[in-house]
């Protein structure tokens, strides 16, 4: 029989049976919809951490070297010359020391204690997707003559000078430090900068060993060539590490796309087990198509025994059911579809309402429209096709007699 | 040239639980084409089942059934499905239309089944639906028709292939005197136009329409001839004894109550 005419007959019967089609096609509607939210829900997480990420550089990764006592050590100048010599991996590097021994940031009376310090090279700031609003950056004479100066983060700078920053002193514990430069701000919430990137004080590594009382560099952070080199860039510094100390334990390199891509991973697992279980909703739906489509063919025995008289052939009856099943469970999907993409739009926006600051744009994207439409099709005929087969199969004498 | 219909030696068993029933029990007959037929009996005669093997609903247990010269035995299941869309109209007491369509659509179905385009579809189901005298309720539903009407939709499905044979089970059982002789009518300008009819009734005033009776009793033929011999109404000895037998325990019912 024409495809068409078997679809037409299908809407026909599912349009006489309006009610008993909405209840079949609920499971399959709650099913889709849960699938569509959730992804769009996945989706969105995996997007703002990406952003997140992507503002802290996902191209960075860090290294911490604790040595070994009485040994040769990992110098600067030779961890500059690795990256030099490897550019295809590795872009730029700055070491990264943290102010040790809890020295506290005053300007005046005032104590910042979120504030962090740290103590980085001249390229630091450009590595750190920084830009300078005022003053200038810190430079390779700060760093050879071990100048106390500092570029400082916009937080500071509007908190404790109202923006007039550059050539005024703050206090790092007992060390004073001159402003050369305020960083313009990272965060796009003032209220959310306090111990965040807009809060830091960047010295002179060299000053800040001094202060740390060491001769060693023990973090740096350092910048791949591009995010597809994750690897091979971790692999170079490792190498080079473990040429110097011949023990795996003595340093750690941590990527950042690493981590991006744990948490992805993570999301991901959520979300799947998530699916699965919006899954078991779909399954439940296609048992109800079954058994509808059960009753539907008992009842419409004489219709079945009435055209197999007439000369339907059993594949075509079999069509008929499984085309019917189909399209009850397909209009069920789209429906789940409409409703899925409804929530989500209605989650977005609740999002920031119930969390301030917090914004998760939920889009299923059309992968997941057309993945979970397959599906509910499939659901149709899967479990039409025992139904249908059964009609199929009737004895056309016994049908024809059926009351 | 072979008969559109040959039966022979048709026999048609059914077991239920340890007995067997002979529907059919060894049936030879020959139906020309052209031929206007009447299968007669009483009900467990074998007549259903004679019309289900002719029908190609069903195939002999035993025997040779050949429709056109072509043995329906040995066709699968789809070749049956075809056969019957190709060859056979049928006419059943309970008209068996289609609720949900209306009458055009009913009319369509075997077109459908025939992969006939819709277009085409349309004007034949439209033509014959006018031919029965029905050409102005085409959007109708069967259940807005009288018994009669509902017959006449029947015919014109059963007309809608031109199939040479048509196969009518009871077709006035559900009528009154007055419908019933107009389908039977209906039937007979049919067999003029050329079609092969067989008319399955328990009716001996409706089978005496046809020219030729087959009388079946417990599953054989007791009678295939003229319908204007008197041999033909008269009931064979088994179906005497049977009458008998019957009175006797009515007579007992009715002594005991």
């Amino acid at each position: 029989m024409l495809l068409l005419d078997t679809f037409v007959l299908a809407l026909k019967n599912i349009w006489s049976n309006k009610m008993r089609t909405i209840l079949t096609m609920l499971g399959i509607i709650i099913g889709v919809t849960a699938v569509i939210v959730i992804v769009g829900l996945g989706n969105g997480m995996t997007e703002s951490v990406r952003q997140s990420f992507s503002a802290m550089g996902i191209n960075s990764m860090s290294v911490s070297i604790w040595g070994r006592k009485s040994s040769r050590n990992a110098t600067v100048d030779y961890m500059y010359g690795l990256v030099e010599d490897n550019p295809q991996y590795l872009r730029d590097i700055s070491p990264y020391i943290q102010l040790t021994g809890g020295h506290t940031v005053k300007e005046g009376r005032d104590t910042y204690r979120y504030t962090s310090v740290y103590g980085v090279n001249e390229d630091y700031t450009a590595m750190a997707n920084y830009t300078i609003a005022d003053g200038r950056g810190l430079q390779y004479m700060d760093i050879k003559e071990n100048k106390y100066v500092c570029v400082i983060g916009d937080y500071l700078a509007r908190e404790a000078y109202n923006g007039n920053a550059i050539g005024e002193d703050i206090k790092v514990g007992p060390y004073r430090f001159e402003i050369v430069g305020v960083l313009a701000a990272k965060g796009s919430d003032p209220e959310l900068q306090e111990g965040g990137e807009d809060d830091r004080i960047y010295i002179p590594y060299t000053v800040a060993m001094k202060i740390n009382q060491t001769n060693t560099v023990d973090t740096y952070t350092v910048i791949m060539a591009n995010e597809n080199v994750a690897n091979q860039a971790k692999a170079t510094i490792e190498e080079a590490l473990f040429a110097i100390y011949q023990d795996e334990d003595t340093y750690y390199v941590y990527s950042m796309s690493e981590l991006l891509e744990q948490m992805n991973q993570t999301i991901s697992m959520v979300v799947m087990v998530l699916t699965l279980i919006a899954g078991i909703s779909l399954l439940v739906g296609g048992i109800g198509i079954m058994n509808i489509m059960l009753v539907s063919v008992s009842e419409r025995t004489r219709e079945i025994g009435i055209r197999k008289a007439m000369g339907a052939r059993e594949r075509t009856i079999l069509f008929q059911f499984v085309v019917e099943a189909g399209t009850t469970s397909a209009l069920g999907g789209v429906l789940g579809i409409l409703l899925g993409y409804a929530l989500s739009a209605a989650a977005t926006a609740m999002v920031p309402i119930l969390m301030p600051g917090e914004s998760v744009a939920i889009s299923p994207g059309t992968n997941a429209v057309l993945v979970s439409f397959g599906i509910s099709v499939g659901i149709g005929v899967v479990f039409g096709y025992l139904p249908a087969r059964r009609a199929a199969r009737l004895n056309p004498i016994e049908a024809l007699r059926y009351e | 040239m072979s008969a559109l219909i040959e039966f022979n030696e048709v026999c048609k068993y059914y077991h239920m639980g340890d007995t067997v029933v002979k529907a059919l029990d060894h049936v030879t007959m020959r139906i020309e084409s052209g031929e206007f037929v009447a299968i007669v009996g009483q009900s467990g005669s074998g007549k259903s089942t004679c019309m289900n093997i002719i029908g190609c609903l069903d195939v002999p247990t035993a025997g040779v059934y050949r429709l056109n010269g072509r043995d329906v035995g040995r066709m699968r299941r789809n070749e049956l499905a075809a056969i019957r869309n190709e060859m056979l109209g049928f006419v059943f007491q309970q008209y068996n239309l289609l609720p949900k369509l209306n009458l055009m659509g009913n009319v369509e179905v075997p077109l459908i089944y025939a992969r006939v385009p819709r277009s085409q579809r349309r004007a034949r189901a439209r033509a014959v639906l006018e031919q029965v005298g029905l050409g102005d309720k085409l959007r109708s539903k069967p259940n807005q028709l009288s018994g009669g009407q509902q017959q006449r939709v029947s015919i014109a499905r059963a007309l809608v292939r031109n199939p040479p044979l048509i196969l009518a089970d009871e077709p006035t059982g559900a009528l009154d005197t007055h419908t019933g002789r107009e389908v039977l009518g209906m039937l007979q300008e049919l067999n003029r136009q050329g079609h092969t009819v067989i008319l399955i009734t328990h009716d001996n005033t409706i089978a005496m329409q046809a020219p030729r009776i087959i009388r079946l009793e417990d599953g054989r033929i007791v009678y295939d001839g003229d319908a204007r011999s008197p041999e033909a109404f008269v009931a064979s000895p088994l179906f005497e004894a049977q009458m008998e037998e019957l009175q006797k325990m009515r007579a007992k019912e009715g002594g005991a109550g």
